[in-house]
């Protein structure tokens, strides 16, 4: 089912939490709603599920309009940052809640509910919790068991808010490559916030940058971050590197540059090199880091292959040129 | 153990001494006297007094009052918590201060309202006896007074446990199809059961020991409107005191109950607020 957006606003007393937001999801796709805190996405996701309202606009499901339709009648799974598992419950008896709530005429007999959950227990690959408490589990099965709850009432859309946000670094990427293949197999309409830009860039197809309650960007991971629609994007998906020059026509232009843009050398290759003294160096990970200040005193970052570094041998209070490849955003002053 | 405990063992044993002293004489030694006083002239005595029909219709009244002021204290309780912990709305404060109320002001003082509202001299009562309505002075003054003095006791028992426990499980129960009673009987009410219990249990407790309030706006007929405290006083004042320490005897049981269940409640109850914090 496809979902889009028309114009939402929403305020909470004088705070604007969504200023005109119009979105479109396509029917299988996996959005990720990316932004700070306080961005409004979550309040976002949160109109779309029906727990919140908005002030005016529109949301349509399929082209029909859900405005009127009460949450329970959405056909949405929600995946909540914290879980939201019911704590007084079995992990099988929170996955049949909404089988067991339906109307009696719609509602499943106990046996195939039975089936039901059991096989998606082992869609999530925890066959073996079924007997135990929440609290019993721990937080990346707490997050599965809360999917495999979602989908037992075979939405239409998957919302989750944050849905990695309280796990510890290791469970997150094991779980967000789990939900990326899970998405894959299902193909169900989803629609996920976060505020870890790595997090969307892997698993999203396309990428919502949000920010005080507007969008900025909407692209692919590598549109939004190759080719950012504004400074805050820019900003926002990775470490950047700032320059003001004067171009040829005597404007003035903020230029930045990614730290992976930069060639190293020891010697001035051409007119944009600029000199630096290197400061710091970290080679831990699949690039090597480079702090550097440069002759006007700013501080830059530059990040070059393994190989590289090796091959170029630098090291602490060395001083080189830096010389870009390319230029992922100009912002001209008028 | 406490690192930074430097009491010598004397120390201690002076000070759980005074602890159980001071237990037995101004808790133990009471219900002793209350039991053996009531006992003192003999098993069918105590009976007999307890089955004086002035005692039973003050039995029967106190029960009574307990079943209505308890079950509206409970839905009250269950609204008003629900209103504060889960909603933010204008006037939360000043609704919080009116439900601990009734526990500031004096019993007394809570009967004076009524008789000034509801009595033949007050705002109400006049306009209220021309259309054949009698309060003050009725066994619907008891219960009205009663209500008014126990109905703190539900609401801050669940306040503080729905505080703790947020709205997620409600919104997550109605992504999930649930409707709004289905919510609240399948996962609020289980997420709170044991806060209410224990409530309804000190409710309950207050509801049939009130004194001040009830005196007031009771009248003290005997056999109409008399209440199991109200009429241990009259039986007191009678120079009755078997009698009147064998009703106080079934006062002193709902009170050891009450204690007992209580005792087992906070017992359930924290290992549920346990696995609160822990999920």
């Amino acid at each position: 089912m496809s979902i889009e957006i028309k114009h939402v606003v929403k305020k909470f007393d004088s705070f604007k939490a969504l200023d005109d937001v119009s979105l479109k999801v396509d029917k299988g796709e996996l959005v990720a709603l990316l932004g700070p805190s306080g961005s409004g996405k979550t309040t976002l996701l949160r109109i779309i599920a029906g727990l919140e309202t908005a002030d005016s606009g529109e949301i349509l499901f399929h082209g029909e309009n859900a405005g009127d339709k009460k949450v329970k009648d959405r056909q949405v799974g929600f995946v909540f940052q914290h879980y939201a598992l019911f704590r007084h419950m079995t992990v099988f008896d929170n996955i049949a809640f909404g089988l067991r709530v339906k109307p009696r005429k719609d509602r499943l007999s106990e046996d195939k509910i039975k089936a039901k959950v059991n096989e998606l227990l082992h869609l999530v690959q925890l066959d073996w919790v079924s007997a135990r408490f929440p609290s019993q589990l721990s937080g990346g099965q707490r997050q599965r068991i809360a999917l495999a709850r979602a989908l037992a009432i075979e939405p239409q859309v998957l919302l989750l808010d944050e849905p990695f946000g309280s796990l510890d670094a290791q469970v997150r990427k094991e779980l967000r490559l789990w939900l990326r293949r899970f998405h894959d197999d299902l193909h169900i309409t989803s629609l996920f916030v976060t505020h870890d830009q790595e997090e969307a860039l892997e698993v999203a197809d396309r990428i919502v940058v949000m920010n005080k309650g507007a969008i900025e960007q909407i692209g692919t991971p590598q549109d939004v971050y190759h080719k950012p629609a504004s400074v805050f994007v820019l900003n926002f998906l990775g470490n950047v590197n700032l320059f003001r020059g004067r171009i040829i026509n005597g404007k003035t232009a903020n230029l930045y540059i990614r730290p992976h843009q930069f060639n190293i050398s020891r010697s001035s290759q051409g007119d944009n090199a600029i000199q630096a003294l290197i400061k710091h160096i970290n080679p831990a990970g699949a690039s090597v880091k480079i702090e550097l200040v440069s002759e006007t005193g700013d501080p830059l970052h530059a990040e070059i292959t393994q190989q590289e570094f090796l091959l170029l041998k630098l090291s602490k209070d060395e001083s080189v040129y830096l010389c870009p490849r390319d230029i992922t955003f100009c912002e001209y002053e008028i | 153990m406490s690192l930074a405990r430097t009491e010598t063992p004397g120390v201690r044993r002076i000070l759980i001494g005074i602890a159980l002293l001071y237990l037995a004489l101004f808790i133990f030694m009471p219900l002793l006297i209350v039991f053996s006083t009531a006992l003192q002239k003999g098993i069918i005595f105590y009976f007999k007094s307890l089955a004086d029909f002035d005692t039973v219709a003050a039995i029967k009244l106190t029960v009574l009052t307990a079943l209505i002021a308890v079950p509206l204290n409970l839905v009250f309780g269950i609204a008003a918590s629900w209103a504060i912990a889960k909603f933010d709305f204008r006037g939360k404060n000043i609704l919080l201060t009116l439900i601990d109320l009734p526990l500031s002001v004096s019993p007394v003082i809570s009967g004076l309202i009524y008789v000034l509202l509801f009595g033949l001299q007050g705002l109400l009562g006049p306009w209220l006896l021309a259309h054949g309505w009698r309060i003050i002075f009725t066994p619907t003054a008891i219960v009205l007074a009663t209500i008014f003095v126990t109905f703190p006791m539900v609401a801050r028992e669940l306040i503080p446990v729905m505080k703790a426990q947020g709205n997620d499980e409600e919104e997550a129960a109605i992504t999930l199809g649930a409707s709004g009673w289905k919510t609240f009987w399948y996962i609020t009410l289980p997420n709170i059961k044991w806060g209410l219990l224990y409530g309804v249990i000190l409710c309950n407790a207050r509801a049939m020991g009130e004194f001040g309030a009830v005196s007031v706006v009771s009248g003290h007929v005997r056999g109409f409107t008399n209440t199991l405290p109200l009429q241990i006083e009259i039986l007191y004042n009678d120079y009755n005191f078997t009698a009147a320490f064998a009703a106080a005897s079934l006062l002193a049981l709902l009170a050891l109950l009450t204690l007992v269940i209580k005792s087992l409640i906070e017992f359930r109850f924290k290992t549920e607020l346990k696995l609160v914090r822990k999920h």
